[in-house]
Parts: structure tokens; C-alpha cells; sequence
């Protein structure tokens, strides 16, 4: 056996077939790249819609006051449950199993200016805990509300990066002035972009964000919008529900089993779901990946299949003329392998350049962003590659063995 | 050249077993031309096969310039058909896909000659046969006749003394096919064994020695060389 009779054969066929090695090629090329683009845009879903639930808070539960349904320790129902800043120090000492708590002040429709730029905005006055547990991040140059600014009530504002834009356009905001009712607020800090899917009073880039106490001394709000915490543990969320009912009963005087009194909106319990669904989603998209490679492998098996005849009187001419059998075996397995590796190559550069374009084109669109970063996984492309190209191998590969194995009679009478 | 002694073979196909020739003693000598007739089924393609190494006797001795061939082993018997023999069919059997000169070259390829002289040997072998001019033709561009004659060359590629013909002439018009039959004497006059199955009664007159084959059996009792038929009956005498 001689590599450079191999290696003639080999590279006198394969340029001249090329018709037949090119479909093969473009088949396992085609089928990874549809797989890896569909669970790459699928991956990339995943992270934005992760990334989208975190935007609006990481485990947070979100907590405001109702009204009372039961009458308890002599007070009638229908009475207003109102949530106070005291509350958060209240909490805190009771509650051990909460990490942090942080009170929210809420105002619609307040009167902004920046030269000559007036809007009417969205105002939170808030605490330092706030920025964590919202994911309020603030871009490079910037900083957030912290503590000296809550206990000298400073004239500041940090501001979400969409109402940044409508004021500032593209110019520099920190250090500069807005005017918050005709008062001068000196802008500390941006927004860094978030995606956020869900909200409970808007979307975050457009609220301008002032401290707590500032807040109240402007607009004189006697108790809190919400309150918002943090538990030290994300399991049972609704046994601690059922714990801040009791403590809360006990300081105002309603019945802990009193479901009205208090409302909540539990993120923790919200990611979960939205975990599911994407687990649902990528289930999906692995039925999807499944068949597309189903149907890729067909598409190579079928080519090979259709030149079986063509191919077995091919190894009956050449047996004839005495090729021995161990050159023709070789050269189909070389071929196989060439086009397996060449498409499965190709197949993945493509969906590589493919994606990283995508992450390059601008557009600024809301469910492009959604969409998101396409994470194309290598190892999903090799595993196709894999099972296309022994696809490959046993409809092309066997038939030319068991051709191969019989007198070169035989195989020239293949019909 | 050729001895084959009580050779057999059978056909299993599953339950039926099919006995294609039988009792078939045939001595051949350098340089003879030979023709083989009978009717279709006679075993006439079965004994041309066993002749020419791509198929093994079930039964029976067979000796190729000496060699004891039938039972060697299937690599042994590639390096036989690509150097001692040279095989032309009825259909051709061309690489479709491959230009006159990569056909001629395949056998070439197995028996591992060099490029430079590969390359000068394809292009003698075409010339010699006339189709110097369509090296890089395709079979689907190319006549029956010339088909034929790029199959010739490919058999002459490793320059093997004996020279198997199944019908070449089958499939041709009769200019074509004289034009091939030209080419076989031109081979049997430079010293090849030539060996044609034909069913044109002219071509096997023009042969040396017509072995007819009827149910698996040679039953002219030409066998065997005529010098050697002559010999034996002097010594009868």
C-alpha cells in the first residue's frame, strides 16, 4: 500500500466529482449552520430575557400598601394601610431574614428644564439600597444617590439615560444643572442602558432620581410609595410574605391573614417563571435543532445513496483494472471525512461570521435588542458536524465497502 | 501462457445453485489469437472472467504464465488483472466522469508508476490507438469506436501480454467495429495473446483457433492448441 497511489486517487476524484462532493458539503454545511443558528439565537434570547428580568430588580419583592378587608382589635375594614420610612428600620430589626430594605417616593407629571428643554417627568426619591436592588448601574463619570446626600437633603439627581438623551441629547450631564420645579438640581450620575422587561410605574431610563429626604422636603409626601426588599434567600418567598403580614399586622393593627392590607409583587417568584418559559423555549428549540438535523442528515444520505450505482460500477472498473481494495476503501473514507470536515468547517465560520455581524448591525430596535447577542456554541457544532458526517459514512461509506468486499464482477453487473 | 485444468464453477444464488461451466480444460500458448463463440448462457463471459482474474474457479487448477492463480488471495489477484492482463468490455466500463486520458491513466495509478513516465505512457498509448488528438474528451463526448479504443488503452497501460476481449465489437457499427478488430491484430502481431469472445462468425474465422461453448462446455474439442492436437495425433499414428 503506497500513500502517493492514495493520495493520486484521491485528489484525481475528488476535483473531478466535484458536483456531487459539493451538494454533500453544502448539506453538512447547511445543517450546522441552521442548528447553530437557531440554538445561537436561541442562547442569545435567553441571556436578554435573563438580562430583561434582572433589569426591573434581582431578587426583589416589591411591597405597597392596600386596604384592610377584616375589622381586627376594634377598627372597622376599608381602613388605608400606608407605608412609612420608619418602616424600613421597623423591618429590618424584625426581620432578620431580610438582606435589605429600601423606601421609594413616586411623583408623575413634574415640571423639568434644561435650557430650553421642559418636560414633565417621572420623579423617585430613594435610598442608597435602592441602586443595587433596582440594578440602577450609573455610567462611567457618574455615581449614584448615596448617604451624605440623604442626610444634607443635596439638590441632586441621577437620571435614567432616556430622559438623559431628551434633555442632554448627546452632551455631558453629570456636572451639569436641571431645574426640578424652577429648584436647581446639580445631574450626579447616568443610568447605565438596561434591558428591562417589566416595570411597575415605567421604564427606569426615563425617571430622574433624587434622594430620599430632598424628595420630601420639596414635595412634602407624608408616607412611601413602595417598599422594596430583599430577601437573604431566594427559596419560600411566600412564607416571608406570610412573616412581614405579622410584623406589619402587629405595628398597624390589621389581621395578618388580611391579604388586602398589603400587596406584593414578587420578582424573585417572577424570574422563576420566566426561567421556565425559557427552559420551555430552548426544549422547543432543541425539537426544532433535532429535526433540522433530521432532515440535513436525509439530505446527505440521499446524495450518497442516489450515486451507489454510479459509485459501486465506479469500484467494479477500478477493481478491474486492479485497484486493490484497501486504495478504494481509503479513498471513500478520505472523502467522507474531507467533506464532513470541510462542511462542518465552513458550516461553523459562516454561522460565526453570521452572528458577529448581527451583534454589529445598529439597529435600535426594542425586540432586536431582545433578540440579542446570538451565542453560538461550538460544541453543538462539532456534535453535528459529527452525526451529519457518520450519516455520511454509512449510506456512502458501507455501500462501498460491501461493493468493495465482492469479486469486480459483481460489482460492474450492479444495477 | 494459459492452462487451466477441470475448472468449475457454480453460482449460488440463495436456494439455486447454477453450474456456468464445467470440465473446462483449455491450454493457450504465447501469441495465439483466439476466438470464443456460443450461444448466450454457454458460460462464454464466466470463462473470459475466470481468464482474466475477476472472478475465482469454484473447482480446478488455473495457471496464468505459470503462476497458480485460482486461489490467490483478492490483493494477489489486483496485481494480476493490473499487470498481466488486460481487459476489454462489451459496455466499456469507462469512468464517466473522468477525460480518455485519466481512464487510460487509472491502472497506471494502482500499479504506482512515476508521473513523468505516466504522463508520456497515457499519451503513447492513446496515439497508438489513434486518439491522440481527444485526451481530455469525456466518454459522453466521445463514438462508440473511440470509446472502445480508449478502453483498449487503458488495457495496454501496464503493458501486459495477455489481452481479453468480451464482444468489443458488440456495440459498435461494423466499420467501428472493424477498426477495433484492426487494432487486435496489430496486438497479436507485436506478440500479445489475444483472446475475443464474438458472436460474428467473420471475426472468429479470422482467428486463429475458435473455442465453441455450449452449456458450460467447451464442445469443439479445441481446448487446446492446434500444434499440440497435430503432435498428439502423429504420435496416435
Amino acid at each position: 500500500m503506497s500513500p502517493s497511489i492514495i493520495y493520486n486517487i484521491f485528489m484525481r476524484d475528488f476535483r473531478k466529482q466535484r458536483k456531487r462532493m459539493l451538494l454533500t458539503l453544502v448539506a453538512i454545511l447547511w445543517g450546522t449552520m441552521s442548528i447553530m443558528m437557531l440554538l445561537g439565537f436561541g442562547e442569545g434570547l435567553k441571556v436578554q430575557f435573563m438580562k430583561g428580568t434582572v433589569g426591573l430588580g434581582q431578587g426583589i419583592v416589591i411591597m405597597w400598601g392596600g386596604q384592610t378587608s377584616i375589622a381586627h382589635e376594634g377598627f372597622g375594614k376599608g381602613r388605608r394601610i400606608h407605608l412609612y420610612e420608619s418602616d424600613i428600620e421597623y423591618l429590618k430589626k424584625n426581620l432578620p431574614e431580610l438582606k435589605e430594605v429600601a423606601g421609594e417616593y413616586i411623583r408623575w407629571s413634574v415640571e423639568i428644564r434644561q435650557d430650553d428643554n421642559i418636560l414633565s417627568e417621572r420623579i423617585n426619591g430613594v435610598f442608597p439600597a435602592y441602586r443595587d436592588m433596582r440594578n440602577m448601574i450609573p455610567e462611567m463619570g457618574g455615581r449614584f444617590i448615596n448617604q451624605l446626600d440623604i442626610d444634607l437633603k443635596r439638590r441632586v439627581a441621577f437620571l435614567g439615560d432616556d430622559v438623559k438623551k431628551r434633555l442632554f441629547g448627546d452632551k455631558e450631564a453629570v456636572g451639569e444643572t436641571i431645574y426640578i420645579q424652577k429648584m436647581p438640581f446639580k445631574v450626579i450620575g447616568v443610568m447605565k442602558h438596561k434591558v428591562q422587561m417589566n416595570s411597575y410605574q415605567g421604564q427606569d431610563e426615563d425617571v430622574i432620581v433624587i434622594p430620599a429626604t430632598t424628595f420630601v422636603s420639596i414635595f412634602g409626601d407624608p408616607y412611601l410609595d413602595n417598599i422594596v426588599y430583599q430577601p437573604n434567600s431566594m427559596d419560600n418567598t411566600k412564607a416571608l410574605e406570610k412573616r412581614v403580614f405579622e410584623v406589619m399586622g402587629a405595628r398597624y393593627k390589621f389581621n395578618p391573614d388580611d391579604d388586602r392590607a398589603l400587596s406584593f409583587w414578587d420578582v424573585i417568584e417572577m424570574t422563576r417563571m420566566t426561567n421556565n418559559i425559557m427552559i420551555g423555549i430552548e426544549i422547543f428549540l432543541g425539537i426544532i435543532g433535532g429535526l433540522t438535523l433530521l432532515i440535513a442528515s436525509v439530505g446527505v444520505a440521499n446524495i450518497m445513496y442516489v450515486s451507489i450505482k454510479e459509485r459501486t460500477r465506479e469500484i467494479g472498473i477500478k477493481m478491474a483494472v486492479g485497484g486493490r481494495r484497501i486504495y478504494i476503501v481509503i479513498q471513500f473514507l478520505l472523502e467522507a471525512l474531507g467533506i464532513t470536515f470541510l462542511g462542518g468547517f465552513f458550516g461553523i465560520a459562516i454561522t460565526y461570521i453570521l452572528t458577529e455581524a448581527f451583534k454589529r448591525v445598529p439597529i435600535e430596535s426594542e425586540a432586536i435588542e431582545l433578540l440579542g447577542k446570538p451565542t453560538i456554541s461550538l460544541e453543538i457544532g462539532l456534535v453535528v458536524v459529527l452525526i451529519l458526517g457518520i450519516m455520511g459514512l454509512l449510506s456512502g461509506l458501507f455501500p462501498a465497502l460491501k461493493a468493495a468486499s465482492v469479486n469486480p464482477v459483481e460489482a460492474l453487473r450492479y444495477e | 501462457m494459459i492452462s487451466m485444468k477441470n475448472i468449475r464453477k457454480v453460482y449460488n444464488t440463495g436456494k439455486v445453485s447454477f453450474e456456468a461451466l464445467r470440465d473446462i480444460n483449455l491450454e493457450v500458448e504465447d501469441n495465439e489469437y483466439i476466438a470464443i463463440v456460443g450461444p448466450s448462457g454457454s458460460g462464454k463471459s464466466t470463462l473470459m472472467n475466470l481468464i482474466g482474474c475477476l472472478d475465482t474457479p469454484s473447482d480446478g487448477e488455473y495457471y496464468l504464465s505459470g503462476r497458480k492463480v485460482d486461489s490467490l488471495t483478492a490483493n494477489e489477484l489486483a496485481g494480476v488483472r493490473n499487470r498481466e492482463v488486460g481487459f476489454v468490455f462489451q459496455a466499456f466500463n469507462l469512468l464517466p466522469y473522468a477525460s480518455a486520458y485519466e481512464n487510460v491513466e487509472l491502472p497506471l495509478l494502482f500499479s504506482g508508476m512515476r508521473s513523468k513516465k505516466r504522463k508520456k505512457r497515457v499519451v503513447d498509448l492513446l496515439n497508438r490507438v489513434g486518439l491522440g488528438e481527444k485526451l481530455q474528451n469525456k466518454p459522453t463526448e466521445m463514438s462508440g469506436g473511440e470509446m472502445q479504443r480508449v478502453a483498449i488503452a487503458r488495457a495496454l497501460g501496464n503493458d501486459p501480454k495477455l489481452i481479453l476481449a468480451d464482444e468489443p465489437t458488440g456495440n459498435l457499427d461494423t466499420k467501428s467495429g472493424a477498426e477495433i478488430i484492426k487494432i487486435f491484430d496489430e496486438l497479436w502481431e507485436t506478440g500479445h495473446t489475444v483472446i475475443v469472445i464474438t458472436h460474428d462468425m467473420n471475426i472468429a474465422n479470422h482467428c486463429q483457433r475458435t473455442i465453441k461453448l455450449k452449456d458450460g462446455m467447451i464442445y469443439n474439442g479445441n481446448g487446446f492448441p492446434v500444434k499440440k492436437q497435430t503432435a498428439s495425433a502423429a504420435g496416435l499414428n
